[in-house]
Formats: C-alpha cells, structure tokens, sequence
C-alpha cells in the first residue's frame, strides 16, 4: 500500500510540474466559464440600422424614434434612395435597413395604412430574425397607441412564464455544458496522454518491472486526475454560484455522486484510448476528434440536438455526454430527483463497464 | 533565396513522410464541412406544445390549428390537467404550454381582452425567447383576423394601423448553413494551421533535429519563413477543398471575389502561423504546445463571433478582438462570400489583418533562438 501511495505521490508530482497541464487543468474551466458568462450572448442590443425615409413626416419621425429609443438599435445611416442599401449593408456594420415609404403619413390618416419595410441583413440569420422580430413589436406597439381605447382593443393576449429560468440567463445551459466538457478533456485525454506518454518515452517497461502490479499501475494513473476532477467540478460549481448566482436546486449529494460515475466513465474511456494508441499523437487525436467534438457539437451544449437533422440524433445517441448533460441540467436547473434521471444513470453505468470491460481485454503486460 | 526554397522543399518531404498527417490533411477538412455545417445550427423548428384548452369553442380551436398551422409548432399533447402539462415540461416532452381559459370563445365574441398563458421551459434563453416571439407573431396574425371579421370591412378603415413587411437580403430564406460555411472555413483554417505548423516546430526539438539546423548557416527569418510557406501552402489548399464542397455539396451562392477571399486567407494564415510558431518556442514537447495551443483556440474561436454577433459582446471584450486574427476572417468571410463585398468594403479589416500577421511573424523570429 505504501508502495501505490508512493506511486500516485510521483503521479502528482509529473502534474504539477508542469504549469501547462495546470492551463488545461484549471484555466481552461476558468477562461470558458467567464467567457461564456460574459462574453457569448446573443441578446440584442445597439443593433445598428440605418433609415430609408421617402416621406419624411411626423408620423415616420415619431416612429424612428421610439424604435431608437428602445435600447435595442442605434440610428446608423441615413439614406436617401434604395441604390444605397445595398452600400450600405455590404459594410456590415447596419443590420438593417427601414424603409417609409412615400406619403406614409398622408397615407395612414386617409387610407389607414402605410407600410414601413424592413430589409435585414440575411447573412446573420439569428441577428436578422430577432431584429425584425424587435421592430415588428415596436410597430405593434404604436399600432396599440394609435387604436386608443377603440374597437383595436379586442385581443388575445398572451402572457408568458419562463420555467427553471425567469431571468432568462444564458448560464443555465452553458454551465452544465463546461462541466461536461472539462470532465472529458481531463479524464479522457489526459489520462491516455499520460499512460501513452510512458510507452513512448519507454518507462512503462520501468514500471511493469517494478513491484507494482499492473492494476496498481493503471489505479495510480488514474487517482490523480479522479481527485483533479473532482476539485475542478467543485471549482466550476463554485463559480458559477459566486459569479452568476446560479444555485444548485437539487440535491448537491446526488449531483455530487452523478458527476463521481461520470468521471469515473470517462477515465475508463481514457485508458481504453490508451491502450489501444501507440503514440501520443495518436492519442491526443483520437480523445481530440473522437470525444471532444463530439462533445462539443452533439450534447445538446451550445446546439439544441433537436434543432439538428435527424441523423445527428441518432449518433448523438452513442454518446455518454449526452445523457451526462441531461442528468446535470435536471439536478441542477430544474431540481428534479433521482426518479427523473435513472434511466441515463443506467446508461452511463453501461458505458462504464463496457469501457473498463474492453480496456481490461486490450492491456498487454508485455510491450513490443 | 534558394535557401529558403531547399528549406521548404525539405518541410515538405517532411510533412507527407508521415502516411497519417498526409492524409489528414486532406480528410480533416471533408470530414468537418460535411459534419459540422449542417449540425451547427440555432435553427428552431416544430416547438413541442402542449395544450390545455378549456374553452373548446370554434374561436379557441381556431387558435389551436392557427397555431399547429405554422411551420414552427407541433402540437404534440392536448390535456385538460395542469398537473399532467407541467409534468410533461418536467420530462422535457414538450417546451411550451399554452393554456386557454374556459370563456374564451365568449368573450372574444363580446370584444373583451382574454388572456391565454404561456409557460415555457427557459433552461435555454434564448430557445425560449425565439419560440415566445413566434408564438407572439401567431397569436398577433390571429387577432388581426379577429378584427377583421368583427369589424368588417368598414370598420377596419377607421382604425389607422402601421403594416411591416420584411425581407431579408444575402440569405432571403435564413438558410443556416450559409451563415456557418464561411465560419467553419475561417476555423478549418485556423486549425490544420495552427495546430501543423506548431507541432511541426515542437517535434524537431524533441527530435533533436532542430540543433542540426541551428548549426547551419540558416538565419533566423529563412528558417521561420521556410516553416510558414509549406503551411501556408497546405492552408490554402483546404481552404479550396472546402469552398469546393460549400459550393457542390451544400450549394451555398458565391458572390464576391475568389482572389480576394483566398488574398485574405494567406494574410490570416500568416498571422496564425506567426502565431503559432511564437508559442510554439516556448514548449519544448507536442504534450505542452497542444495545451497551450488548445487554450488560445477556444478563446480564439468562442470570441470570433462565430455564433453569436459581435455587437452584443461587452466593449472590452470587442476590444481584446482587434488582436483576434479569427474575429477578422470569420466577418471577411461571410462578407466575401455572401454579400460579395469588394476590397473597398473591408480594407479596414485587411489592413488590421496584415499588421497583426507581420507583428506575429517578427514576435516569432525574434524568439525563436539559434541556440539550444
């Protein structure tokens, strides 16, 4: 026992030698917390647009001013004929062009209708439907003043509750998203890194010699990055409490004990990565293209999986992160129980298995 | 001169002696535009709903096949137990609720305001605004036909209303793949570039074969200049091959100008070369440059701009992104490409690009040294 303990000790020591490991250990988890708490959003805000006005009237200046006054656009540009749109769209910096047309004041108290056009930047998809979407209601909302109190007022009004997240905060998907993604990126590649690492430098043979035996080899690989992930998720947790208020709803216990078989998953994925690459290299490309991507891509993190073609689906399927997100957000965000989340428990038990199942049939004792 | 072309002949034979970078090179950017392009989207369609209508009258159906009517919504459930719609929010078997109240019908037949609710799971924001907003739009089309038929023809004269229309120019159907093509064309650059050249470099040290050029009379710009070209060579081929597979597979209109487009790539190759070899001198083994390298690219990529706008970003964030080579080739892209914007229309962006590749080569030449 003294001897394995000795083992890990020197395991440690290879770690925090080196300050590029801790970059990816602890700066890594930081630096995409921060960035997509701060940084990434997709709210509309100071979106600028640029004006087309053919009539220029009261009704055209009072309604170019309550859209610039809403906070959501700037007043770019004005033009003065539609040859300029293009111009100025191409320059990339207005989002959209509105256009009054001609008369529209004259036009809205003699024939009650004008219509102001709005021609959006189509080459940002998202940007473009939320700004018509924005000036649509702004419209609406003038259309509500103009009625009064008269017949306009007849409507179905909607009125909506936000579940889980009535702030609207983008942290609650992304959160789950990092801790995921973190915990693959260390368990899987480090740890086949590093087992791969002493077949190439040649000291496993050093090892395998040794009294060690070789479940004490792989145990001792493996315990240090099982501790290091487990003060990293505790970390994420932290911050992203502290920082963006998001609490923990559900039982902390249970989110703790998900995340443990989640790690220990992907650890077993690591050493199944190692046994079967030769070199680092190799290894870094399989976790890199094989687990992080996918990761990245078909959790369901940053992209809605249900948005996608169906094929991406299925694959998503095959996946263990898939259903690591599904657990976390339910414990996290919606404060469900375990009767919410067995059965992707179960499933990621199976991967479980089946990894340390296959890895168990891959080691070689002996190298080439 | 003919240096630096023996060196670079060199970096080549080099580079395809190895069977598994030589096919990489090509596969890697066939294998990320088929995958990623049409799997990055924010594209919402068929919004799970659940229903609870206690109204059952014609007016409260016709909102309901109004709403089922619609490209964006499906209704999947219809109960009466509010319980049993939460749960099925709970299960994530549906993402909006709708409930009508008993009375709709009737008062909408009196001309009173009703209100209908809507509970949405939030857990993605902006998921839940872009469904509340489509439900918005349905529910405004309905009470517009509501007026109609109330008011007649005649009535509705006598109430002044403001009509919108849009368009959308560029991309008149919001096809997502159009917006994402050129952005995963600027990262398929950024990642064969940065990640070769830089574990090229590395792999000499640790090889040991790096001292064997440092004896040489080799200077330092020839042989930072002979890394670059191979990879710059390399770079703009899988650019190529990319375009060429945007065009065939995912036929996303060409507007601008090819040369200008690939002009500004070898520009950006350069300064993520540059890059690349800078940090690339301060590791001494593959392990060490693919974490540090990995580092700057998530940052690099998640401040792009590639899927989200710059605009909304914080200023001092928009500010680090003047030194972000990815930030000026992700909107050289898709200005290049889709709006077919000439050089006049980015110089600003080109001109920021060249002086970030020429800084980036000098840090790199300047750091690399001569002795071990």
């Amino acid at each position: 026992m003294k001897r394995f303990f000795g083992f890990v000790k020197k395991e440690f020591l290879h770690i925090f030698r080196d300050y590029r490991t801790m970059i990816i250990l602890f700066g890594i988890p930081a630096a995409q917390i921060l960035l997509f708490g701060f940084v990434v959003s997709m709210d509309l805000k100071n979106a600028r647009v640029a004006f087309l006005d053919l009539s220029r009237d009261e009704v055209t200046q009072k309604i170019s001013d309550k859209l610039t006054s809403s906070g959501f656009f700037k007043r770019g540009e004005t033009l003065l004929s539609y040859k300029d749109i293009d111009k100025v769209l191409r320059g990339n910096k207005t989002k959209a062009v509105i256009i009054f047309e001609k008369d529209f004041g004259r036009n809205l108290i003699r024939n009650g209708r004008a219509t102001v056009s709005i021609i959006a930047d189509g080459s940002e998809p998202n940007m473009a439907t939320l700004t018509t979407n924005y000036i649509s209601a702004i419209i609406s909302d003038y259309n509500r003043e103009l009625a009064g109190s008269s017949a306009g007022s007849i409507l179905v009004q909607p009125e909506v509750r936000m579940f889980y997240n009535p702030a609207l905060k983008g942290q609650y998907m992304f959160v789950p998203g990092v801790i995921t993604l973190i915990m693959i990126l260390i368990c899987a590649l480090m740890t086949s890194i590093t087992i791969t690492r002493e077949k190439e430098l040649g000291t496993m043979e050093a090892l395998l010699v040794s009294p060690l035996k070789p479940v004490q080899i792989i145990l001792g690989k493996v315990l240090p990055y099982f501790i290091l992930s487990f003060i990293d998720l505790i970390v994420i947790l932290v911050l992203s409490w502290l920082v963006f208020e998001l609490p923990v709803k559900g039982s902390l216990a249970l989110l703790l004990a998900e995340s443990m078989l989640y790690i220990l998953m992907s650890l077993s994925i690591g050493i199944l990565i190692s046994t079967v690459s030769k070199t680092m290299q190799q290894a870094i490309f399989i976790s890199l293209v094989g687990m992080m991507l996918p990761t990245v891509l078909l959790s369901g993190f940053i992209f809605p999986i249900e948005n996608m073609p169906e094929v991406y689906g299925w694959i998503s399927a095959l996946l263990p992160p898939r259903y690591f997100v599904v657990i976390i957000k339910n414990i996290m965000v919606k404060g469900t129980g375990f009767l919410y989340v067995w059965k992707e428990t179960a499933i990621l038990v199976a991967f479980t298995l089946a990894a340390i199942g296959l890895s168990i049939r891959n080691f070689k004792i002996r190298l080439q | 001169m003919r240096t630096i072309l023996y060196l670079i002949r060199k970096e080549f034979l080099q580079i395809f002696r190895d069977k598994f970078i030589g096919k990489a090179i090509f596969g890697i950017p066939i294998v990320q535009m088929l995958i990623l392009v049409p799997a990055i989207t924010f594209e919402i369609k068929d919004i799970k709903l659940c229903i609870i209508d206690r109204d059952m009258t014609v007016e409260s159906r016709g909102l309901v096949s109004q709403l089922a009517g619609s490209t964006f919504f499906k209704v999947r459930y219809s109960t009466f137990s509010e319980e049993e719609a939460n749960d099925l929010l709970h299960k994530d078997k549906c993402s909006l609720i709708l409930q009508i109240p008993s009375g709709f019908g009737k008062e909408i037949g009196k001309g009173n305001p009703v209100k209908v609710m809507v509970s949405a799971n939030a857990i993605n924001a902006s998921n839940a605004q872009l469904s509340w907003a489509y439900l918005n739009g349905v529910i405004r089309d309905y009470n517009q036909n509501i007026i109609a038929e109330n008011a007649g023809g005649r009535a509705m004269a006598a109430i002044p209303q403001v009509m919108v229309t849009n368009r959308y120019w560029y991309n008149e159907m919001l096809n997502y793949k159009y917006y994402m093509l050129p952005g995963i064309l600027g990262i398929l650059v950024l990642a064969i570039g940065f990640i070769l050249a830089g574990l090229n470099l590395v792999k000499e040290k640790e090889s040991g074969t790096i001292e064997q050029i440092n004896v040489t009379p080799v200077k330092k710009y020839q042989f930072i200049t002979a890394k670059i070209v191979p990879f710059l060579i390399i770079g703009l081929i899988d650019l190529a091959i990319g375009l060429i597979i945007g065009i065939l597979v995912f036929r996303i209109p060409f507007e601008g100008s090819i040369a200008l487009l690939f002009l500004c790539s070898a520009i950006f190759l350069v300064a993520v070369l540059g890059l690349a070899l800078f940090l690339s001198t301060f590791s001494s083994t593959q392990q060490q440059f693919m974490f540090t390298g990995f580092f700057f690219m998530i940052i690099f990529i998640l401040m792009s701009g590639i899927f989200t706008p710059l605009e909304s970003m914080p200023d001092w964030a928009q500010k680090i992104d003047l030194i972000n080579p990815v930030a000026y080739i992700m909107r050289i892209n898709r200005m290049v490409i889709l709006k077919g914007s000439t050089f006049q229309d980015i110089r600003g962006d080109v001109y920021a690009l060249i002086a970030i590749a020429v800084a980036f080569t000098i840090l790199a030449i300047n750091r690399y040294r001569k002795t071990a």
